[in-house]
């Protein structure tokens, strides 16, 4: 044992081995490690395997040391050599040939023995010193030889090397892939020397023959290699690698046998089903890539995408550019998927590429898909364009459909810019209203200012008695109520203000005409300014109870004087007293236009249609009665005026009866003295009647009056005088006219006259014991209150 | 027809460059690497047109005394750069788009692989085929 000697082949081959079996790199190796499984794949019963372990000494050390190791393997190849098993064999056994430890290579190298054994028997001169097989190489070809040496070892290292696989091997198999690529020109030369020995091959005595060895040779090694890589893929146990062996190895004996029949038929044969067999799939490999691909898409029909053949073929821990380059091959359709038969042409390229075969530049025949499945292909194609199609509808309403919402919010939008124009639209209505309530604010005013003028018109002997009682009341309302006194008069200094601005409405309505008259109108205004103040300064003089009565008696006497002066003047019946009569007429006629509009109009047309000279109180009842004018005679005419004078009175109001109500007391005591004082009587109610028609506003004005006679009291004394002034004013026109008419039709019309009178005097009559009976109320109810502050004034 | 050709990412990193004289290798390193200013320049000029269907082309990016460089740049921004002899008169402007056109094919490839990782420099064979091939026409 300690002389061993070992050739240079024989180091760096068990060296090799060693640091295979050597795992963990502590130079000694177990027993039942890799060491079993090497001497296994030697093919040798396990008996031989037994007497091996026990010469190199390994049983008793429990383990393989370097020595033991290349003890073992010399014992080995003397085993596999066929000479006996002992220890001095090893040195005694010259020209001893490299252990072998595939099948299939057993066999090679069993008839490279023989030859070496010839080889040795002709050079008995060199046995001692050269190595026989280097030897004969350098002899015959030197570079053949040495590169004939190189790939067996790499071979046979390859094989134990991919049953397992394991990250620690990673970086060996990158050196082994380099030895890979070199084997080709090795393979190439490997050929030769397999030619090299004649007397070998002599009894076949062809050069073909020795050419279709080399196929054989090369058709042998395609084989096994897919298999160990499909075994690594697997990791099924050892066991299964060397049952795989077994028909690997009968598979080369059928090789050897067809090899053996050397017809040249049989040759032309052979090298065509090598030329197919390098990249053929066998029906056992079409299997396991079959299952393997179901493991990942169960439908055979189905498609493995690109992202899981990644993941499935980098297991095999080839480099990633070498991957990239198979996907490119098996790709054949460059959709990015793999169909069934793509996933085997990959999975066969993978193999072969694990097993140290160079990839093809292009895809081999044999590997390419069929017609079938490229039709498949092609329709599956076209169906997922179709899905698109569909697809993009599906898109379309999505993308419409956010437009549909916005459509409807700006329609929401316009909706509430109308409704805010509505809001707009109602505050314009309610400032319509607001000015409507203006204008009815307006009018109100001028209808309470029109009462004023009409207080002118009384006779004189009425004013007297009513000044007396006038006294009377006015010295028991300044007692009590002397703050009321102020507010009236302020009130009626406005309602005057009021009626001056309807005077100018009345001239543009009238014409040149009326101006003439508005200077007397003003002089009257001015007289009861007067007989105000008057009023306004006795009040504080009638706080003494016993001066009181003297004092307001001469001014009271010295106003009545001044008004009996300018009735008079009137009455004289001169032209310039005609002229004088308008402007009492003048006040009414702008009452009547400021109602109605169209009355306005019709007395202008009346004023040229009549033919008739009438006073301007005619002119007002007959404008209206146009149409009966003409139907009817002049009296008839008069007739209707009075009827209506009575309706205007059936719309009494509570000043005028009140003043009504002197004038029928003074009537019935003219009645009683003279037929003078008679006629007098009857033209004192005509214009009385006549009176009351300018009387007629609406009712709110009527409203105010009754409220602010409370407040008024003085006030309504002076629109009682007013009243008897314009009496006396209408007294003097009605006379003319009936000494103008016919003295029977005179006394018919005066006939039916009087009794509409004293119809309407009885309504009136009525109506003031009415007004009578609540101003006596009033009356008591002022004298509880006097008691009631008696007592707070003695305080 | 092409004297180099190069593929430059997104963020003007190269992913593939070659060319075929050996020696003037870092000549048209220089060409391709100063191009890209130009090409910069025509992008933002597109960006401005607001064009939809951008041309991919850009064209001529400038001549010198003895090279002609076209760019060409893709949807995602991958700009293409090949460097054209000057004396190759016969050369026109469609055979430079074929020429760019099956060129962003084989990219297209190489990027479908799954095997290829996005952003690695491109090192896929059937890819160097197709750029040898239209390389050796020069020759």
């Amino acid at each position: 044992m300690e002389g061993l000697t070992l050739s240079d082949a024989e180091q760096k081959y068990y060296s090799d081995l060693f640091s295979y079996c050597d795992i963990e790199s502590t130079k000694k190796v177990v027993v039942n490690g890799r060491v079993l499984e090497l001497f296994r794949a030697a093919q040798l019963p396990n008996d031989v395997v037994l007497q091996i372990m026990e010469l190199c000494g390994a049983t008793r050390l429990g383990y393989f040391g370097r020595s033991q190791f290349y003890i073992a393997l010399k014992l080995v190849a003397v085993a596999q050599s066929g000479f006996p098993l002992r220890v001095e064999s090893i040195n005694t056994v010259k020209d001893l040939p490299l252990p072998r430890f595939v099948a299939s290579k057993n066999e090679q190298e069993s008839r490279l023995a023989a030859s070496y054994s010839s080889d040795s028997e002709n050079q008995g001169s060199y046995s001692g010193v050269i190595p026989p097989p280097p030897g004969r190489g350098q002899v015959k070809k030197g570079p053949g030889s040495h590169d004939a040496v190189q790939p067996r070892p790499s071979a046979e290292q390859q094989e134990p090397v991919s049953p397992v696989v394991s990250p620690q091997q990673s970086p060996p198999t990158s050196p082994h892939t380099w030895r890979k690529h070199s084997r080709h020109p090795s393979g190439g030369n490997s050929e030769r020397p397999l030619t090299g020995p004649g007397p070998f091959w002599s009894p076949f005595g062809d050069a073909q023959a020795g050419s279709s060895a080399g196929d054989a040779v090369w058709s042998g090694q395609s084989p096994p290699p897919p298999q160990d890589n499909w075994v690594s893929f697997a990791d099924t146990p050892p066991t299964s690698a060397l049952l795989t062996m077994h028909p690997a190895s009968v598979q080369d004996q059928t090789t050897v046998r067809t090899v053996a029949s050397a017809a040249t038929a049989n040759e032309i044969r052979r090298q065509s089903s090598s030329y197919e067999d390098p990249w053929k799939i066998t029906d056992e490999q079409r299997q396991y890539y079959v299952n393997q691909f179901k493991t990942i898409q169960p439908d055979l029909n189905g498609f493995i995408p690109g992202s899981a053949a990644k993941e499935f073929f980098t297991k095999s821990k080839l480099p990633i550019l070498e991957l990239s380059h198979i996907w490119e091959l098996s790709d054949f359709d460059k959709d990015g998927a793999l169909t069934l038969d793509e996933f085997c042409a990959a999975f066969h390229l993978v193999v072969a590429r694990k097993n140290g075969y160079d990839l093809p530049e292009k895809l081999p025949e044999s590997l390419m898909p069929k017609l079938i499945d490229l039709e498949d292909s092609a329709d599956v194609g076209e169906q997922p364009g179709e899905v698109g199609y569909s697809g993009s509808p599906a898109e379309a309403p999505p993308s419409k459909s956010p437009s549909m919402p916005s459509l409807n919010q700006t329609w929401p939008e316009l909706n509430q810019s109308s409704e805010q124009w509505e809001t707009f639209s109602e505050r314009s209505s309610s400032s319509q209203t607001l000015t409507q309530f203006d204008s009815n604010i307006a009018p109100a005013d001028p209808d309470t200012a029109i009462v004023h003028p009409v207080p002118i018109r009384m006779t004189p002997s009425k004013i007297h008695m009513q000044e007396m009682e006038l006294k009377r009341t006015s010295s028991d309302h300044t007692n009590p109520t002397s703050p009321l006194l102020v507010k009236p008069s302020d009130l009626s200094e406005e309602n005057k203000i009021n009626s001056s601005v309807k005077f100018p409405s009345g001239n543009t309505v009238d014409g040149y005409s009326s101006s003439d008259s508005f200077p007397s109108d003003p002089e009257q205004i001015g007289s009861s300014v007067t007989r105000q103040r008057s009023h306004s300064g006795t009040s504080p003089d009638n706080t003494a109870p016993p001066p009181p009565p003297p004092r307001p008696q001469p001014s009271h006497s010295r106003s009545s004087s001044l008004d009996m002066n300018r009735t008079f003047a009137v009455t004289t019946g001169q032209q310039q007293a005609g002229v004088v009569a308008h402007p009492p007429a003048v006040p009414p006629r702008p009452q009547p236009s400021q109602a109605p509009g169209p009355s306005v109009h019709r007395p202008v047309d009346a004023d040229g249609l009549i033919t008739h000279t009438s006073t301007s109180p005619q002119q007002i009842p007959e404008q209206p009665n146009f149409a009966d004018f003409s139907q009817f005679e002049v009296f008839a005419a008069s007739n209707v005026s009075e009827e209506q004078d009575s309706e205007a009175e059936k719309h009494p109001e509570v000043l005028p009866a009140e003043k009504a109500s002197d004038p029928s007391s003074s009537l019935r005591a003219a009645q009683a003295d003279s037929k003078a004082e008679e006629k007098t009587a009857t033209n004192v109610p005509a214009n009385v009647s006549k009176g009351t028609t300018p009387l007629a506003p609406p009712p709110k004005p009527v409203r105010r009056r009754l409220k602010s006679e409370d407040e008024l009291r003085p006030d309504v004394d002076e629109h009682t005088q007013k009243t008897g002034v314009l009496a006396a004013v209408l007294t003097s026109q009605p006379s003319i006219p009936r000494s103008v008419g016919k003295d029977k039709k005179a006394i018919q019309a005066s006939i039916r006259r009087n009794k509409e009178t004293n119809t309407v005097l009885a309504r009136l009559n009525s109506e003031l014991q009415q007004q009578l009976k609540d101003v006596l109320e009033e009356r008591i109810s002022l004298e509880v209150q006097l008691e009631q502050l008696r007592p707070f004034s003695h305080l | 027809m092409a004297v180099c050709i190069a593929v430059i990412a997104k963020e003007n990193y190269p992913l593939y460059i070659r060319s075929t004289p050996t020696e003037s290798e870092l000549k048209f390193h220089y060409m391709v690497h100063t191009s890209l200013d130009v090409v910069d320049e025509k992008i933002s000029a597109m960006g401005k047109a607001l064009v939809d269907q951008r041309e991919l082309y850009l064209g001529l990016l400038y001549p010198t005394e003895d090279y002609k460089v076209y760019g060409y740049v893709t949807n995602s921004k991958v700009k293409f750069v090949m460097v054209v002899d000057s004396s190759n008169t016969a050369l026109r402007d469609n055979e430079i788009r074929s020429m760019f056109r099956k060129l962003h094919n084989s990219y297209t490839d190489v990027m479908c692989n799954p095997f290829y990782n996005p952003g690695d420099r491109i090192q896929s064979r059937a890819f160097d085929t197709m750029v040898t091939s239209m390389m050796i026409q020069v020759c």
